[in-house]
């Protein structure tokens, strides 16, 4: 399981390798000269979002969902899905049935 | 090797197992559960495909089954749960996330009761929660110079129960008397296969060294790969002896990922656990939460078969079976419900007992084949055992006919009857026998009478020749003991 | 003047009177589309072969079972290509998704066709839905047909331009900060968010799952009702879909607005709204007054965090959501490539946009251990506070009216160097998204001739209310029936 969440109090900057680790974890791939670029526009929008921090939530729940739905199910039956060919269709690279990546270092 | 040894150490290990649901459709759509033998990629839709658009439903069966697994394990059920995305990339996932659950999972702390070395242990259960298999992932070509990973995706999204192990166990043979009790139990409770070749059922192991008689814990170092019982075995001893090794000659562990090769007989480290993976949990918004009252709770327990050392010590009381037999006949639900079916046509239990554990079970074993799996169906056996009961047909025709029957799935009973190999009772026909089996083996006649009582069998063997065998053994024995009385008899 | 021109019911009369063919006004649909959407950049692709395929249909139906059919059978519609579409390519405005051809359509497509409405094509929207002025499509600019120098609002812009410039009858657009209601507003069109949960979101590429929902948007807010009557509903596929009755969007149309109670939100106010667009909204709120409505002053004092709220929770679920578009599946991909990580960061770098990855990177950093409570669990809890203002406020009031957005239409490239002043376009409708309540954008009249819209919020499963009040200042402005320039002069 993940680490215990930290409650660190958002102190409105972001360093620029945070944005690299950032940039790591969700595949982005971005360049030297982007990831500055993109570290400066998410300092001031971390900035704007960090005024959460004065609001005064003692007194509620978070809001998961709106609606108050609960227990949505479905019953255990099979249905018809898509054909292989039609699984594959969008796929840019397959082989034999399967879809192909680069293998796992 | 006992935990602690020669040096001072203290195993400390838990395990985590995931075990496939037995529903009928997956987790979150309506493609089939069952998966295995498919052409690749065509067991999908657009939800475990992770197409853009899709959006997952909760399988009812699911949230049953893993409710019953919990509360087979002792867990408590809270009255509110939720799904939660797990956010990680792999090919294996097609979301780039896993529907799973974080904090608040389906039921917490439990207990699994199992028996090793003669003691009754308890092995703490931290969590059951339910979540989603990922597809699979096969090497094209060589696995060591393969250049591309080849994903099959047939399994997306198949319901998997995570049942996380307290740390409690202390020796590799602890682990694996716990995994079998455990596999044993979701068997009975018809949630799971059983069957760690195929995947359905699943082991990592958690293991640390700690000064024997301390609290706190060592360096953890999680165990993946391992295929088997017996691997697990192997595994957690090896990694002991590694791990031992290290502490001894001072060094420090790494807390990491270790895989156990079967081949080379080792674990291997494929990733550091501190670069651990960061999987961003939130609450997974397309699920609304699930409330579970109380009355499904007791509806689910009500719902529980019966458990294996329920079953065992029942087995015992009521068929007044040793504890060994009663063992043996439970080990395995679809055994034991075998074993109540014949019984229940009439014969008696020790006779069933013995018959099911020695014969059909030797002819199970070199046939490879499960009981209810073989051709001697429980009311095939039940109506041989009862003509044996009756003397219609004498123990060692019946074991031919029994393996005859193995072979040919015909009625052994049925066979007994139109071949004519019943027992054959009747005083006046066995006394010919007897009279011309005297006269044959006369030589031993005299041998017996003369004090040796071995040779009452090859008078005895003669008898069952002229007969093919099916002589009532009994009269045969008595009408020639009578014939040839000895002083002192 | 154009045959679509006409509202929806009157196109429903004159097809069934054989004044025209649905053929003929699918045709009349094309020919406008080919002849003004070059300059005005709505559609991504438009499908004449469908089209005509589902016009033959749909005549043939109104010949055979005229009472029977519904009063949407062959008329023109088009849909944002956020919605997935079976055989026909759909890109989310997004190069990521280029060539994407879904084997399935989504629930609210189904249900369209079930009815025979002609899908005219996809139209242009921000990438993933992701903007508020229609600048962030990876594939074309889309263009305000009152003035081609200015947005046309996002991130429906195709959907609301295509009815501006009667190009389609009808459209679908999604919201999920007020991407419906915005361009609605600046490209003076009628668009309806329905509450969280009305409409199935299966078969909606997602952008921020608990916030999305797919709304209609028309000319009159009458034919927007129809299109929302007909795509309401629960659905099996979306465990978040409501089970609700949809009758009384129509019935209770025209109710008018005599004795209902109307709150304006002071903060609301506080904002920063533009004289011109202040202007129209205190004519309509006048308007309204003078129909018999009770106008009163409400506060939503949560308001000020809204914005920041929407910018933590749309983001955080986005990056979840965005993960599946790793080129493997669907998408361009990355054949080259010979790392797996290499293969994911090539297709995404060259598949998202500068504003996806924006909010990808802010959405992960949000959802991030250490950051999680002061962000993503503070912003949801916020959405509790907002969510709760919003029912006392609908304990004293029946809907809550405000100017759809602080502006008119701004010029093209005003705001795209400025990420922030471009989210604060949304600060008026973000909230209704964070409470899941409905709301509508009507046109409501012009400033400097651009068009402005009034808001019409309604509490949780409140359409009805938001539509009749829509209604009854539509009527009383007659302002709808003005076509831009940019639709052309005549037929």
């Amino acid at each position: 399981m993940a680490a215990k969440r930290a409650s660190a109090p958002p102190t409105g900057s972001i360093a620029p390798a945070e944005v690299a680790h950032l940039s790591s974890l969700a595949r982005l791939g971005l360049t030297e000269a982007e990831l500055a670029r993109l570290a400066a526009q998410l300092e001031v929008i971390v900035a704007a979002v960090g005024q959460l921090a004065a609001a005064d939530i003692s007194s509620v729940e978070a809001t998961a969902q709106v609606g108050e739905l609960r227990n949505v199910i479905r019953t255990d039956v099979v249905a018809p899905g898509l054909t292989a060919e039609e699984a594959l269709g969008n796929a840019s690279v397959t082989a034999a049935g399967f879809l192909r990546v680069p293998a796992i270092q | 090797m006992s935990p602690g040894g020669e040096s001072e150490w203290e195993a400390v290990i838990g395990l985590e197992v995931h075990a496939q649901l037995l529903t009928r459709s997956k987790m979150f759509c309506s493609c089939r559960a069952d998966y295995l033998g498919r052409p690749p990629n065509s067991n999908t839709c657009p939800v475990c495909l992770g197409l853009p658009g899709a959006l997952p439903v909760i399988n009812e069966e699911g949230i049953r089954l893993t409710l019953r697994t919990a509360l087979a394990l002792n867990c408590e059920i809270p009255e509110f749960t939720k799904f939660d995305r797990k956010n990680y990339f792999y090919p294996d996932l097609p979301k780039g996330y896993q529907i799973s659950q974080y904090d608040l999972p389906l039921s917490r702390h439990g207990w699994l009761e199992f028996e090793i070395d003669g003691r009754q242990v308890r092995g703490g259960i931290t969590r059951v929660h339910l979540e989603e298999d990922t597809g699979t992932l096969h090497h094209a070509g060589e696995i060591q110079n393969s250049a591309f990973s080849l994903v099959d995706l047939n399994r997306a999204g198949v319901p998997l129960m995570e049942i996380v192990g307290e740390p409690d166990l202390r020796s590799p043979a602890e682990a694996r008397a716990y995994l079998t009790a455990l596999r044993q139990l979701l068997l009975y409770i018809g949630v799971n296969d059983g069957n760690m070749e195929e995947g359905s059922l699943r082991c990592d192991a958690n293991i640390s060294l700690r000064p024997a008689g301390t609290e706190t814990l060592g360096v953890k170092v999680e165990i993946k790969n391992m295929n088997s019982f017996r691997s697990v075995l192997r595994a957690l001893e090896y990694e002991l002896v590694r791990q031992r090794e290290v502490l001894d000659s001072g060094g420090r562990l790494s807390q990491e990922t270790r895989g156990w090769s079967e081949l080379e007989q080792r674990t291997v480290s494929q990733r550091s656990k501190e670069e651990a993976q960061e999987y961003r949990y939130f609450p997974e918004p397309d699920l609304p939460p699930l409330l579970i009252s109380r009355a499904q709770v007791e509806e689910v327990r009500a719902g529980l078969p019966e458990l294996p050392a329920a079953r065992r010590l029942r087995f015992q009381s009521q068929y007044g079976l040793a504890e060994d037999q009663a063992r043996l006949l439970t080990g395995r639900p679809a055994d034991s419900e075998y074993f109540e079916t014949v019984v229940a046509l009439g014969v008696t239990p020790l006779l069933a007992a013995n018959w099911q554990l020695g014969d059909l079970q030797g002819l199970c074993n070199a046939a490879n084949l499960t009981i209810e799996k073989c051709r001697v169906s429980p009311k095939d056996l039940g109506e041989l055992l009862q003509m044996v009961q009756s003397q219609e047909v004498n123990g060692k025709v019946a074991k031919e006919v029994l393996a005859s029957a193995f072979e040919s799935g015909l009625s052994p009973a049925e066979m007994i009857r139109t071949q004519g190999l019943g027992q054959v009772s009747d005083l006046a026909q066995i006394t010919l026998m007897v009279d011309r089996a005297l006269v044959e083996k006369a030589q031993a006649a005299a041998d017996y009478q003369a004090g040796n009582d071995r040779a009452l069998d090859s008078l005895v063997g003669a008898v069952m020749a002229m007969c093919k065998g099916r002589a009532n053994a009994e009269i045969v024995g008595r009408l020639l003991r009578e014939r040839l009385p000895r002083s002192g008899d | 003047m154009t045959l679509l021109a006409a509202s929806i019911s009157e196109l429903s009369r004159q097809l069934r009177r054989h004044e025209f063919s649905a053929v003929e006004l699918t045709q009349e649909a094309l020919d406008r589309t080919h002849d003004l959407d070059p300059e005005l950049g709505a559609f991504l692709r438009v499908t004449p072969d469908l089209a005509l395929a589902a016009a033959a249909a749909a005549d043939r139906r109104l010949r055979d079972d005229p009472t029977g059919a519904s009063v949407l059978c062959g008329i023109p519609v088009a849909y944002k290509d956020v919605v997935c579409t079976q055989g026909v390519e759909t890109t989310a405005g997004s190069q990521i998704l280029r060539g994407f051809i879904p084997p399935y359509s989504a629930t609210v497509v189904n249900r369209l066709s079930a009815l025979g409405v002609v899908p005219l094509g996809k139209l242009n929207c921000d990438e993933f839905a992701m903007g508020s002025s229609n600048e962030n499509s990876a594939y074309q600019l889309t263009r305000n047909p009152w003035d081609p120098t200015r947005v046309a609002g996002g991130s429906s812009g195709g959907s609301a331009v295509a009815v501006a410039a009667r190009l389609a009858c009808a459209t679908l657009g999604s919201d999920t900060g007020g991407s419906i209601r915005l361009p609605a507003s600046f490209s003076g069109v009628v668009g309806v968010k329905p509450t969280y949960g009305r409409v199935s979101r299966y078969g909606l590429v997602a952008f921020a799952s608990s916030l999305d929902q797919i709304g209609p948007l028309g000319k009159t807010v009458e034919d927007a009702a129809l299109v929302l009557t007909a795509i309401a509903g629960q659905d099996q596929r979306d465990s978040t879909s409501v089970q609700a009755p949809v009758e009384g969007f129509l019935q209770e149309l025209r109710g008018g607005v005599r004795g209902l109670r109307l709150g304006i939100p002071r903060e609301y106010l506080e904002v920063g709204i533009d004289p011109g667009v202040r202007a129209v909204f205190d004519r309509s709120v006048s308007a309204l007054a003078g129909l018999g409505a009770e106008i009163r002053e409400v506060s939503l004092p949560t308001t000020e965090f809204a914005l920041a709220a929407y910018y933590v929770i749309a983001p955080a679920e986005a990056s979840s959501n965005l993960a599946r578009m790793d080129g493997v599946r669907f998408g361009p991909g990355s054949p080259a490539a010979t790392t797996l990580r290499g293969a994911y960061e090539d297709s995404r770098h060259q598949g998202f946009g500068a504003e996806v990855r924006r909010r990808v990177t802010l959405g992960t950093y949000a959802l991030s251990s250490g950051y999680y409570d002061a962000y993503y669990l503070r912003a949801q809890k916020v959405r509790t506070l907002v969510a709760q203002d919003f029912d006392r406020a609908f304990a004293e009031v029946d809907a809550i009216i405000s100017p759809t957005a602080p502006t008119a239409a701004f010029p093209l490239g005003e705001r795209t160097a400025d990420p922030i002043a471009m989210y604060a376009t949304d600060v008026l409708t973000i909230p209704a998204n964070l409470a899941g309540i409905s709301g509508i954008s009507v046109p409501a009249g012009f400033a400097d001739g651009l068009p402005v819209g009034l808001q019409v919020l309604g509490p949780y499963l409140g359409e009805s209310t938001c539509l009749r009040v829509a209604q009854s200042l539509e009527s009383e402005l007659n302002v709808w029936d003005r076509l831009p320039p940019l639709a052309g002069a005549a037929g």
